[in-house]
């Protein structure tokens, strides 16, 4: 169970925002986290605490493939991304760098405390619970390895793991 | 048994089972490509994931090439060149370096697309290459850390949307107008997890630069692919560039599952995006006589030779107008030589513009030509949010070469319409 208090977000919140080009030279995660979200929010960085999650709207992470985007969120101390819904990319890219993410349509104000069930695609804000989209099981697996090289090292040192490294078909 | 889709039957090829739409495969990756900016993480994964001395799966199917901070712009940039450079030599990798200009124009030139592949790329305009037929698209550094360790990757077969265009394209109304009006219509994420399938008699008149860049702004309605199916304009710019390998051209059944939605593009006009998104499209018209600080001709959306040579057929010879920057790249190196034997580079300097050597640009929003606080810069490049050229104070509106090119001598948003016969 993942619970912390709620910053809020509109739709579209796209990787430019999250984290400008500019600062993908370095390989510097602190930087990165210095900066996040800084064309919504230029104080979002100095706000955010570890363990808040992020409630958004429609298509959150669109645009570039960048994971330092993910990266950038992940290291600034959120815990987790509830939106309505998330572009492609970068729902992958949470996943595979240990960032959780659920889609669920959730109405909360900003500072709610919200829990989140991911085996269950639960989000619960109060005495209000939101039923949203439960992640197939082999990303579950992932996301509990801590993102995808934990995984993959994980599967490499099983000597009879199941051969497509995806689990049973969801 | 319905029919499948182009995709469905690309993914049954290289997951090697029967796919269907909403089904999670483990595929088989015919092609891979990485970057300057998301490679440096990739090979970082790679080495966790495989250990100091792991070997890539197969270098023969790897490419590497710098774009997005070329030449290398700060110190930083140079080491993580300089990194890149070490990888590919020590897995004997084909690395194109800071020679030969944008990934999503050099992967097809150089002929490492065919119709009918799996390609991936650690950049999101990675569906570019679906212009040919291959099922392409964008993964961020971990997944193509894993790539690069397996060959493998897995995917949700994704729905098909279908983009039909029918009738003819008036005078300097280009693939750019029509694929923002498409946005414009399908919304920002009205294609999330889709495969964008661009059809119809317009798409099949149109050569490979206009189907480029259709495909290349499938991702800015959500698209995980965008595809044009095979036809001969494919094979010939193929048979040009990919010589003596083996062509497998797959086409969807007509019976395939999928949605469906009709362009009639006569009466087109041309389009502009808005800043801060790219589907705040209106035709030209609305936004005429917006006064713009600098102009960008060029990135994997729109700076090949054909959209170089009609922006610089609305400029005539008239000089960039007075206050306004105009930054001209072409994509690749081999663009860059059509350019410029062409005189177009004469052309373009004469009249005051900047042309830089093949890469990213402006476009990467941290290299170089970017805007500064309250600055307008109009761009024939694929994204226009907050942030992306420069301030995040400035604004971007996003359209096609001929729109770009009437703008820069005129100083102001301008219908390359109202240019015409000057």
């Amino acid at each position: 169970m993942i619970r912390g208090r709620a910053w809020l977000f509109g739709d579209d919140v796209d990787t430019d925002v999250i984290i400008p080009g500019k600062y993908l030279r370095t390989k510097d995660l602190r930087l990165l986290a210095d900066h996040v979200m800084e064309g919504l929010d230029s104080e979002f960085a100095s706000k955010v605490g570890r363990g808040d999650l992020i409630v958004a709207g429609r298509n959150f992470g669109c645009g570039s493939s960048r994971e330092q985007a993910p990266l950038a969120l992940r290291e600034a101390g959120i815990s987790c991304i509830v939106a309505r819904s998330f572009a492609r990319i970068f729902f992958r890219n949470a996943i595979n760098v240990g960032l959780a993410v659920v889609e669920a349509d959730v109405d909360c104000k900003e500072g709610d405390i919200v829990e989140v069930d991911l085996s269950r695609g639960l989000v619960n804000v109060g005495e209000r619970s939101f039923q949203g989209t439960k992640i197939p099981a082999f990303l579950l697996d992932i996301l509990q390895h801590g993102g995808l090289v934990a995984h993959r090292r994980l599967e490499a040192a099983a000597s009879h793991g199941d051969e497509d490294g995806m689990g049973r078909s969801p | 048994m319905t029919g499948q889709t182009l995709s469905e039957k690309i993914f049954s090829r290289a997951a090697k089972v029967e796919a269907r739409a909403g089904q999670f495969v483990m595929a088989d990756i015919d092609c891979a490509m990485i970057h300057d900016i998301t490679g440096p993480l990739a090979v970082k994964g790679f080495y966790e994931i495989s250990g100091d001395d792991g070997r890539v799966w197969d270098a023969s199917k790897i490419v590497m090439l710098f774009d997005h901070q070329v030449p290398a712009d700060s110190i930083k940039a140079a080491e993580n060149h300089q990194m890149l450079r070490r990888f590919a030599g020590e897995q004997g990798l084909l690395n194109y370096d800071v020679s030969e200009g944008v990934c999503h124009q050099v992967m097809p030139e150089k002929g490492h697309v065919l119709p009918g592949q799996l390609v991936v790329g650690s950049d999101s305009h990675t569906c570019t290459y679906g212009a040919l037929g291959a099922f392409s698209t964008g993964i961020g550094s971990t997944d193509m850390a894993s790539v690069l360790a397996t060959g493998r990757l897995w995917f949700m077969v994704p729905r098909t949307l279908r983009l039909i265009a029918e009738g003819k394209l008036p005078s300097l109304v280009t693939s750019k107008d029509l694929v923002l009006r498409m946005i414009g219509d399908v919304g920002a994420d009205g294609a999330t997890y889709m495969a964008c399938e661009f059809a119809g008699p317009t798409v099949s008149a149109m050569n490979m630069a206009e189907r480029m860049t259709m495909a290349n702004m499938a991702i800015e309605m959500g698209g995980k692919a965008g595809l044009v199916e095979p036809d001969d304009v494919t094979l010939r710019y193929i048979e040009e560039r990919a010589a003596g390998q083996e062509i497998n051209p797959i086409k969807g059944d007509d019976d395939a599952p999928c949605t469906v939605r009709t362009w009639e593009v006569d009466d087109l006009e041309p389009q502009v995006a808005l800043p801060h998104n790219v589907d705040r499209v209106e035709p030209v018209g609305r936004v005429a006589g917006t006064k713009i600080d600098q102009v960008f001709l060029g990135s994997c959306t729109n700076g090949r030779f054909e959209d170089i040579e009609l922006a610089c057929r609305l400029m005539g010879n008239e000089p960039v107008a007075r206050g306004v920057r105009m930054i001209v790249i072409p994509a690749s190196r081999t663009e860059y030589l059509k350019v410029l034997r062409a005189g177009l580079v004469e052309r373009l300097m004469e009249a005051g513009a900047l042309v830089e050597s093949p890469c990213c640009g402006p476009c990467m929003g941290g290299s170089f030509g970017l805007l500064g606080p309250g600055e307008a810069c109009l761009s024939t490049s694929n994204r226009n949010f907050v942030g992306r050229q420069g301030s995040s104070e400035a604004s971007v509106y996003l359209c096609s070469p001929a729109t770009a090119g009437a703008s820069a001598i005129s100083g102001v948003i301008t219908d390359p319409r109202d240019i015409q016969g000057r």
